[in-house]
């Protein structure tokens, strides 16, 4: 798993209160009781860690860990990551 | 109009986050207020602050009572807020008895979510940063009211008030008028309130209103007061409600009487406080004979513990000197929006058990107040009729009278 991946996960995992393990790619966000807060949250967390902004039409179409990984790796090409973390 | 009655007790706080907790503390004297350790956002040793100590809630994990999506939309104080009142309204078994429109719930907050509010402004005034997405709904002053509503299914008026130091006993007090006229049979109603941050304890540093040691109310030798946070809630509903179903009564609240001094932004006048506690017992369909108890704001400032004995002796005459008189603030701590709520939870508990609480801290009792403060011990007592009173900066006062339910 790629840097991209394990750092989304670790955010979700951290917000979810869950372990890391327990969260894959294919993992999707429903089954993974993230409601409109917790996306909401995680959202901001990825774009802080990356520093990426994430458009409002893209929220919307993320089901999966895999979406957002995907969506992260294609926005993060014109920014490097942040070292800020919260 | 309907009597009133306190069906369902709970809380947070310093000295318990049970109601059996709280009892315990309350009548043993166990102080919460504690040395709190350095705030990592500090920007040398002395942390700026003149005092080291609080009454702060130990051990609180919200994992252990929120989903995620809660946890990250809400402070502390809201989420204070709901575990108190979950407490309240499940000891009282209110949601089975009333239908969610029946239910008000009338908190007092006068900071908000000060944590959320102070980390993102520091970021984003010292490096510009993204303000999270969800400060708005952790900062304003009522999401505990708004958090509880949601918690519990709760959809008949629901409102925050924010009176400064009064606030947690504005909102009983309006609450109070609420089910006695008959707007709905039931409500949730107390305070809550986490201000202890590093900012906000600054500001406090700066009026030079903290003691530099620990808050002794009406002790000769006081200092000033000490910051605590907490919530408390009660649910009240009309005594024929709770009749009706049988519910437990922890007591009756008889009175509410609010006054504002229009004198000075913090130094507080007798007149307001003392009429604040006549139109309480007016309320009650009493006579300031009847007060055998008062729970007092006592802060233990020079300038409040001072007035408020003075508004004392202007309602009570030369009885002012018999009638037992405490301050629990040396034991949860000055908590802003919420201690008026912790101090009509004592009143309530201080008239169940026939114990009227000790004032903790004191060394000798300030002989120009001439008051009888209770010491060392609680002393047993059943009044006729308990005062629990609020006087907050800018001179709002708000006072309530309770009995001991007896029919």
């Amino acid at each position: 798993m790629d840097d991209i991946a394990q750092r989304c996960i670790e955010i979700i995992a951290k917000s979810k209160g869950i372990p890391a393990n327990s969260i894959t790619l294919d993992s999707t966000f429903d089954s993974l009781n993230i409601d409109s807060l917790d996306k909401i949250n995680i959202s901001f967390e990825v774009e802080e860690t990356f520093n990426i902004e994430i458009p409002d039409e893209a929220l919307g179409t993320i089901k999966t860990v895999g979406d957002m990984v995907r969506g992260v790796a294609q926005l993060s090409q014109n920014h490097p990551p942040s070292t800020v973390t919260s | 109009m309907n009597r009133v009655v306190v069906t369902g007790l709970g809380c947070i706080t310093p000295i318990g986050s049970t109601i059996a907790d709280f009892s315990a503390s309350l009548f043993s004297g166990a102080t919460g207020i504690a040395p709190f350790p350095p705030f990592p956002e500090a920007p040398g040793e002395s942390q700026g602050l003149r005092f080291t100590q609080t009454a702060r809630v130990k051990d609180f994990d919200p994992s252990q009572h929120f989903e995620s999506g809660t946890i990250v939309s809400t402070d502390r104080t809201a989420q204070f807020a709901m575990l108190a009142a979950r407490q309240a309204a499940q000891q009282s078994g209110l949601r089975e008895h009333h239908a969610a429109e029946e239910i008000a719930v009338i908190v007092g907050c006068a900071c908000g979510g000060r944590q959320a509010e102070e980390t993102e402004t520091a970021k984003l005034y010292t490096r510009d940063a993204r303000v999270h997405p969800l400060t708005v709904t952790r900062t304003m002053a009522s999401a505990g009211a708004s958090q509880i509503s949601i918690d519990l299914g709760i959809t008949g008026p629901v409102l925050n008030i924010s009176t400064a130091c009064a606030s947690g006993t504005h909102a009983i007090g309006i609450a109070f008028q609420m089910v006695r006229a008959g707007i709905v049979p039931a409500a949730i109603a107390g305070g809550h309130e986490t201000p202890l941050t590093f900012g906000f304890l600054r500001a406090w540093d700066s009026m030079r209103v903290v003691s530099p040691t620990q808050c002794r109310p009406f002790s000769a030798d006081r200092d000033g007061m000490t910051l605590g946070e907490g919530s408390a809630m009660l649910t009240l509903e009309t005594l024929e409600s709770a009749e009706a179903r049988n519910a437990t009564i922890y007591a009756e609240i008889v009175g509410f009487g609010m006054s504002a001094d229009a004198h000075h932004i913090t130094q507080p006048a007798a007149e307001g406080a003392a009429a604040a506690m006549r139109k309480a017992i007016s309320d009650a369909g009493a006579v300031p004979d009847q007060v055998g108890y008062i729970n007092a704001h006592g802060t233990g400032t020079q300038a409040n513990d001072t007035t408020e004995a003075t508004a004392i002796h202007q309602v009570f005459g030369e009885r002012a000197a018999e009638i037992p008189v405490s301050s629990t603030k040396a034991l949860h701590g000055h908590s802003i929006g919420a201690t008026g709520a912790l101090e009509a939870l004592a009143t309530v508990l201080s008239l169940q058990h026939g114990l009227l609480p000790a004032n903790a801290g004191v060394t000798q009792i300030d002989p120009a107040l001439k008051l009888d403060v209770i010491l060392n011990a609680p002393r047993e007592a059943t009044p006729k009729l308990a005062l629990s009173n609020s006087l907050a900066f800018g001179g709002l006062n708000a006072v309530l009278a309770l009995r001991r339910f007896a029919g």
